[in-house]
C-alpha cells in the first residue's frame, strides 16, 4: 500500500474540568493513546459504546477540539501544527457529517445557502456557478435541486442527513469523518444513507472514518474496523476477519449484540455486567478486566496493560487473545 | 417567520398592542396632515384655555382645546408623539446595537475580552439609571439628542446579558460546529449562524424597553431635563398643564392619557411576544 491518507499516532485527549483557580479533579481520559491509518478510498469503522471516546477521536483529528498529545498526518501535513489560516485551508480537504441531522443544520439558513456556504468561503466558484454547483450537489445526494430555497425544518431526518452530506461534499474533501451519521435514523433510511455514502466513495474516491456504536452498520460500509474501549483501541483488523473471528472479549460481546439475520443459527448473547468504568479513573492493567468474561482472566489482567499485538487476522489488546471464546462456540 | 407573525397576532394582547402602537406611529408620521401648527399662537387672550371641541373666534376648531398660549392641544399632542416615540425608538435602537455587540463578542470569544466586557456590563448595571440620567442631563444642554444618547447608553445591559447567554448556548450547538468544520471564520459564524438564532429575546426586550424609554423620556422632559419647549414632547406637555389641572385639565390629560395608552400597548405587545417566542416560558 502507498502512503496512507491519514495517519494518527498516539492521539491523547484529556478533558479537565476547569474551575476558577485552574484545573480541578482528575482529567477525563477520553482518548488515551490511539493510533490508526486510513488509506485512500478506504473506510475505517470506529466502534465502541457511548463514552468510549470515539467521537473525540474524530473531532480532534479535525481540530474541532484541540488534542492533548499525539500526532495526525493528513496528506503529508501535520494537522496539529497548523495555524488558523492553514487550518481553514485544510478544512476543504477534511469534512465531518454529524450524528443529529436536526441540530446540525442552521434553522435560519436555507438549504441552498447551507450547501453554498463552503463553496463561497473557499472561493471554489462565483456568481451563477455557485447556484449550479449547489443544484448538482443536491442531485448527487438524491434530493430535488429545487429544495435549495427551503428551510431545514421542512425535511425529514434522512433528507436532512443528505443535506448535511451535500454541505460537506461542497468543498470537495478527500476525507470525511462520519460521526454516527445514521444512528438517529430509522433502519430503512439508514440503509439508504449508507448506500449513498458507499456510492459517493466509489464516485469520488473518498475516505471515511466511520464512527458508530453498532457493528451491524459498520459491517455494511467499513473495509477495516477498530474497536474502542475506554479511550483505547482494543482490537483492529479487516472487517470480515474481525467479525468472523474476534480475538478481544469486548469485540465478542459487541458482536453478540448484533442481530443474527439467519434464524437457524443461534448465538449466545453476552451481556456485559456493570457500566463503563469512569474514564477519569480507569481500571489498572487491562481497562476491560472489570467486565471481562474470559475464562483465563487472572491477576495479570489487573496489573499489566495489554498491548495491541497480532493474533490471527487481527490485532488485539488482550493477554489471552489466543483462547478467547468465539461467539458461536457456546451456542445454546 | 410569516407564520409566526400570524400566530402572534391571534393573541389579543399582541393584536391590541400592535394596533395601538401602529396608530400612534402613523399619527406621528402623518402629523402635518392631521393637525395644524403646534407652535402657532393666535390672539392669545381670545383663544387661550378653550375647552375641547371649541371653535375659536377666528373659526378654527380645537378638538382637544387650547393651552395657555392659545396653541392647539391636539396639534401639540400629535407633534409631541413624533418626539416622544422617535426618542423612544431611537434610544431602544441604540441600546439594541450596543447590547447585541457587547453580548455577542463576550459570548463568542473566550478569555480576557469576555471577562472585561462582562465586568463592564455588571458595572454599568450597578449604576442607578435614573440618577445617572439626571446627572448627565444636567451636565449638558438638554436636547432630544442627548436624551436618546443617555437613554440608549443606559439601557443596553439587559440586552447584552440576554445575547451573551444566548450566544454561549448556541456556540456549542452542532450547526455551529459544522460551520467551524467547514472552515468558516469566526466573525462570519457569529453574524451568519449565531446571531440570527439569538435575536428572539432581543425583540422581546426591545418591545418592553420601548415602553420604559418612552416613560423615562417623558419623566426627564417633565422635569425640564429632556426635550425643551416650545418643541412639544408628551413629558413637557404634561408639565405645561400641571399648573392648570383644575381650570383646564385637558392640557395635561391629553398627553397623559396618550402616554399611558402607548406604554401599556408596548408592554402588552412585549408580554405577548415573550409568551409566544421565548421557549423557556413555553416549558
Amino acid at each position: 500500500m502507498t502512503a496512507p491518507l491519514l495517519r494518527v499516532q498516539d492521539l491523547v485527549k484529556h478533558y479537565t474540568a476547569s474551575g476558577l483557580f485552574g484545573a480541578r479533579g482528575q482529567p477525563v481520559r477520553a482518548v488515551d493513546g490511539v493510533s490508526f491509518e486510513v488509506g485512500r478510498g478506504e473506510t475505517l469503522g470506529l466502534v465502541g459504546e457511548s463514552g468510549c471516546g470515539k467521537s473525540s477521536v474524530g473531532r480532534t483529528i479535525l481540530r474541532l477540539q484541540e488534542p492533548t498529545a499525539g500526532r495526525a498526518e493528513f496528506e503529508g501535513v501535520d494537522v496539529f501544527a497548523l495555524d488558523r489560516r492553514e487550518l481553514r485551508r485544510l478544512r476543504r480537504r477534511m469534512q465531518i457529517i454529524f450524528q443529529d441531522p436536526y441540530s446540525s443544520l442552521n434553522p435560519r439558513m436555507t438549504v441552498g445557502a447551507a450547501v453554498a456556504e463552503g463553496i463561497e468561503i473557499h472561493r471554489l466558484a462565483r456568481g451563477a456557478e455557485v447556484g449550479r454547483r449547489v443544484q448538482r450537489l443536491l442531485e448527487e445526494v438524491g434530493l430535488d435541486p429545487g429544495y435549495g430555497r427551503r428551510y431545514p425544518h421542512e425535511f425529514s431526518g434522512g433528507q436532512r442527513q443528505r443535506i448535511g452530506i451535500a454541505r460537506a461534499l461542497a468543498v470537495e474533501p478527500s476525507f470525511i469523518v462520519c460521526d454516527e451519521p445514521v444512528s438517529a435514523l430509522d433502519v430503512s433510511v439508514q440503509a439508504q444513507v449508507l448506500n449513498l455514502l458507499g456510492d459517493l466513495q466509489r464516485d469520488r474516491g473518498l475516505s471515511y472514518l466511520f464512527i458508530a456504536h453498532d457493528l451491524a452498520v459498520v459491517r455494511q460500509i467499513a473495509h477495516r474496523v477498530a474497536v474502542m474501549y475506554l479511550g483505547r483501541i482494543v482490537e483492529t483488523g479487516p472487517t470480515e476477519a474481525l467479525l468472523a473471528a474476534p480475538r478481544h472479549p469486548y469485540t465478542v460481546a459487541l458482536l453478540s449484540a448484533v442481530p443474527e439475520p439467519d434464524p437457524g443459527r443461534r448465538r449466545s448473547r453476552i451481556v456485559l455486567g456493570g457500566d463503563l468504568p469512569s474514564p477519569s479513573n480507569p481500571p489498572s492493567g487491562c481497562p476491560f478486566h472489570t467486565r471481562c468474561f474470559h475464562p483465563a482472566r487472572n491477576e495479570r489482567c489487573r496489573t499489566e496493560v495489554p498491548m495491541l499485538r497480532p493474533v490471527g487476522a487481527t490485532l488485539a489488546a488482550c493477554h489471552y487473545a489466543e483462547t478467547t471464546p468465539l461467539p458461536g462456540a457456546s451456542a445454546a | 417567520m410569516r407564520g409566526d407573525a400570524g400566530r402572534l397576532l391571534r393573541d389579543r394582547r399582541a393584536a391590541l398592542g400592535a394596533a395601538v402602537l401602529g396608530l400612534a406611529v402613523l399619527a406621528a408620521v402623518l402629523a402635518p396632515m392631521l393637525a395644524g401648527d403646534p407652535i402657532a399662537q393666535g390672539d392669545v387672550v381670545a383663544t387661550r384655555f378653550l375647552p375641547p371641541l371649541a371653535t375659536d373666534p377666528l373659526g378654527a376648531f380645537h378638538l382637544l382645546g387650547t393651552d395657555r398660549f392659545g396653541r392647539d392641544v391636539w396639534a401639540r399632542l400629535i407633534y409631541g408623539a413624533r418626539v416622544s416615540l422617535g426618542v423612544g425608538v431611537l434610544a431602544v435602537l441604540l441600546s439594541v446595537v450596543v447590547g447585541v455587540a457587547v453580548g455577542a463578542v463576550a459570548g463568542y470569544w473566550r478569555g480576557w475580552t469576555r471577562v472585561a466586557l462582562l465586568g463592564f456590563t455588571d458595572f454599568a448595571l450597578a449604576l442607578p439609571r435614573v440618577v445617572l440620567l439626571l446627572l448627565l442631563a444636567s451636565l449638558w444642554q438638554p436636547s432630544a439628542l442627548l436624551v436618546i444618547v443617555v437613554l440608549g447608553l443606559t439601557g443596553w445591559m439587559a440586552i447584552a446579558r440576554l445575547v451573551y447567554a444566548e450566544v454561549r448556548a448556541l456556540a456549542g450547538r452542532p450547526f455551529v460546529e459544522s460551520a467551524v468544520g467547514l472552515g468558516v471564520a469566526g466573525p462570519r459564524i457569529l453574524v451568519r449562524h449565531i446571531l440570527p438564532n439569538a435575536l428572539t429575546p432581543v425583540i422581546i426586550a426591545a418591545a418592553l424597553g420601548l415602553a420604559n424609554a418612552i416613560l423615562l423620556e417623558a419623566g426627564l422632559s417633565f422635569l425640564g431635563l429632556g426635550v425643551q419647549p416650545p418643541t412639544p414632547s408628551w413629558g413637557n406637555l404634561i408639565a405645561s398643564g400641571r399648573d392648570t389641572l383644575v381650570n383646564a385639565p385637558w392640557v395635561a390629560a391629553a398627553p397623559g392619557v396618550a402616554l399611558v395608552v402607548v406604554v401599556v400597548a408596548a408592554t402588552l405587545l412585549g408580554d405577548a411576544l415573550r409568551d409566544r417566542l421565548d421557549p423557556r416560558r413555553n416549558g
